[in-house]
């Protein structure tokens, strides 16, 4: 091989290395810039508490990623960390949001995923199933006698479903730029 | 086996996970113990970051709200309304200093004035937990803060720690349905057991409904449940209705009104008084009692029979000439004969020795609180010395001054 291939070969290790370096640093940010937001935001804003951006962010990478192991592992892994930032007890998200990724990560490997209907509509069905999900949990497990009101989380499933196309849609324009 | 894991390896690596979050959380259910170091790795690392934010926030949000504000203005009248914006932008620097001094200093002097010990706190974020009413405090173990100590302002009680951190701590609010508290109520001395709804309100459980509690009355922490001191105020009843396990009171809830932004975390409670309800006037104004229509004798004073006017005592001087006539001693033996009869008048009605003294004069403020129980006895005293009570000169001034009692007459037996 010439000095000159060498060098592109060389070039275009560097450039891969540098974009894996990314996407894992966006893998690890963007959770946790949505945990923040959990955490923060709806101090000023409280009408922004319906918004369950950790969840949508699960359902995205799981979405993206299309393996349902890395899907299962990360929504764990996001669901622990806000276990730990409330007094419940842990592993409550943590089996919720595994359970999504894990099935989220599922049908995108059947699934076109890419088309704007069907992520609007598997974004409302995971999080209705998320919030029933968490309350069956909640009943069953813990004997808490918490109230489930279905209007009110449809109409919570559809404003984040409104809320996961332009998020989707940005973070798609992120990955691509690393 | 090794062929059938990896054929259903992602059901395998999804059973595996959630089984070991259900065993994690059937350990924390069943030895009550938290995964502590995990919340600790995860606060530290998030609590940081929202106390940049909140600093950066608290410098520049002012600045940008002004700024965007002026945008629009200036296209208008660029002139005109750039000095407006000075002034603007002055008048909003110091408005936002002077409210922060004033919250400043109302909790400074709250914290000096309150005999408890307490840590002054900033919010800095709030719980993810779904319905609860949870946020995240600036100060944690490495400020002496600990699980289960209270939080309050000087308005009312804002919840309790119930997660502490190094460097932040976790409140659970009085607004969460899992919070519970003591409580007794102002007027009528009624306790309850405070408890959150999930929203504005509060209600008043474990009160009965012969209890009464008026709509408006104030409710102050009872102390019983060892987490808040007794004495700190809770709020004001604004729902009071029977109901069909016991009274339906709901609260609002003093403490958290109007937003939160600083508060107190109790590092050593001391149990208060629980203040009086002002009395509209105390004061009341009595006449001197009337002249005697039968003046008493000017002799010697004249011993007259103890028996009194009432049946009970013409009954009991009965029984008591009966028991003397046939020589028996009562409370010996058995019963004397009650059906012989006994001659001889029985002993004149007493008269009234005196001018019967005003009665309230007899029900004086120290006599009033007898028959209290010992923590309201101690609150009339506390009350007594606090300086929102009569002085002693003017309570004295509302008791006339008594007659003298007639030469003859015998004075009035007192309790």
């Amino acid at each position: 091989m010439s000095e000159f291939g060498e060098r592109l070969l060389e070039d275009t290790r560097k450039r891969r290395t540098r974009g894996e370096h990314l996407r894992s640093l966006v893998f690890v940010l963007v959770p946790f810039l949505a945990i923040l937001f959990q955490v923060y935001v709806p101090r000023f804003f409280g009408f922004l508490g319906y918004l369950e951006l950790p969840l949508l962010v699960t359902i995205y990478f799981a979405l993206t990623r299309r393996q349902p192991i890395a899907g299962v592992l990360f929504g764990a892994a996001v669901g622990i960390v806000q276990d730990s930032l409330s007094q419940q007890l842990i592993g409550m998200y943590g089996i919720v949001k595994t359970l999504v990724g894990y099935f989220a990560a599922s049908v995108s490997m059947r699934f076109d995923v890419e088309n704007p209907v069907l992520i609007g509509i598997l974004s409302f069905f995971f999080y209705f199933f998320h919030q029933f999900f968490y309350w069956v949990l909640d009943r069953a497990l813990l004997g808490h006698m918490t109230v489930f009101d279905p209007q009110q989380t449809f109409v919570y499933a559809l404003l984040n479903a409104a809320v996961a196309l332009p998020l989707f849609h940005l973070l798609d324009k992120l990955k691509a730029r690393t | 086996m090794e062929s059938f894991l990896n054929r259903y390896r992602n059901l395998t690596v999804l059973l595996v996970v959630v089984a070991a979050q259900l065993l994690l959380l059937a350990w924390q259910v069943k030895t009550s113990q938290d995964v502590r170091l995990l919340r600790v790795w995860t606060v530290s690392t998030v609590t940081p970051v929202t106390r940049v934010l909140e600093a950066v926030r608290r410098n520049t949000v002012g600045l940008f709200e002004d700024y965007f504000a002026l945008l629009g203005v200036r296209e208008e009248n660029q002139r005109l309304h750039a000095e407006v914006g000075d002034l603007k932008m002055q008048n909003h620097f110091l408005n936002a200093e002077l409210s922060t001094a004033d919250r400043v200093r109302a909790l400074a002097a709250f914290q000096a004035q309150s005999p408890s010990k307490t840590i002054a706190a900033r919010i800095i974020g709030n719980g993810t937990a779904a319905n609860s009413a949870e946020v995240l405090v600036d100060r944690g173990t490495s400020h002496g803060v600990e699980k289960s100590m209270a939080v309050v302002t000087p308005d009312g009680i804002v919840g309790k720690v119930v997660e502490a951190y190094p460097m932040a701590s976790l409140v659970l609010l009085t607004t969460d349905p899992s919070f519970a508290a003591g409580v007794v109520s102002q007027k009528n001395r009624v306790h309850g057991e405070l408890r959150g709804l999930g929203h504005g309100n509060c209600r008043i459980t474990e009160v009965q409904n012969e209890q009464k509690v008026d709509v408006g009355e104030w409710f102050y922490t009872s102390g019983y449940d060892r987490i808040f001191p007794r004495g700190f105020p809770v709020g004001q009843a604004v729902v009071v209705r029977n109901g069909t396990e016991g009274k339906e009171i709901f609260l609002s809830p003093s403490g958290l009104q109007g937003g939160l932004d600083e508060v107190l975390i109790v590092l050593a409670g001391v149990h208060q008084l629980i203040p009086e309800q002002a009395v509209a006037s105390s004061e009341i104004h009595m006449m001197a009692p009337p002249p005697s229509d039968h003046p008493a004798p000017s002799g010697p004073a004249v011993e007259l029979p103890q028996a009194g006017n009432t049946d009970a005592d013409r009954l009991k001087s009965a029984y008591k000439r009966i028991g003397d006539a046939q020589g028996h001693v009562y409370g010996e033996g058995g019963p004397p004969n009650f059906n012989i009869k006994v001659t001889g008048k029985p002993p004149p009605a007493a008269k009234p020795a005196r001018p019967a003294a005003p009665e309230p004069a007899d029900q004086g403020e120290g006599e009033v609180h007898l028959d209290q129980p010992d923590f309201t006895a101690q609150e009339q005293a506390g009350a007594k010395a606090a300086p929102t009570s009569k002085p002693k000169a003017q309570q004295q001034k509302a008791i006339p001054p008594q007659p003298e009692p007639p030469s003859g007459g015998v004075p009035r037996e007192t309790r």
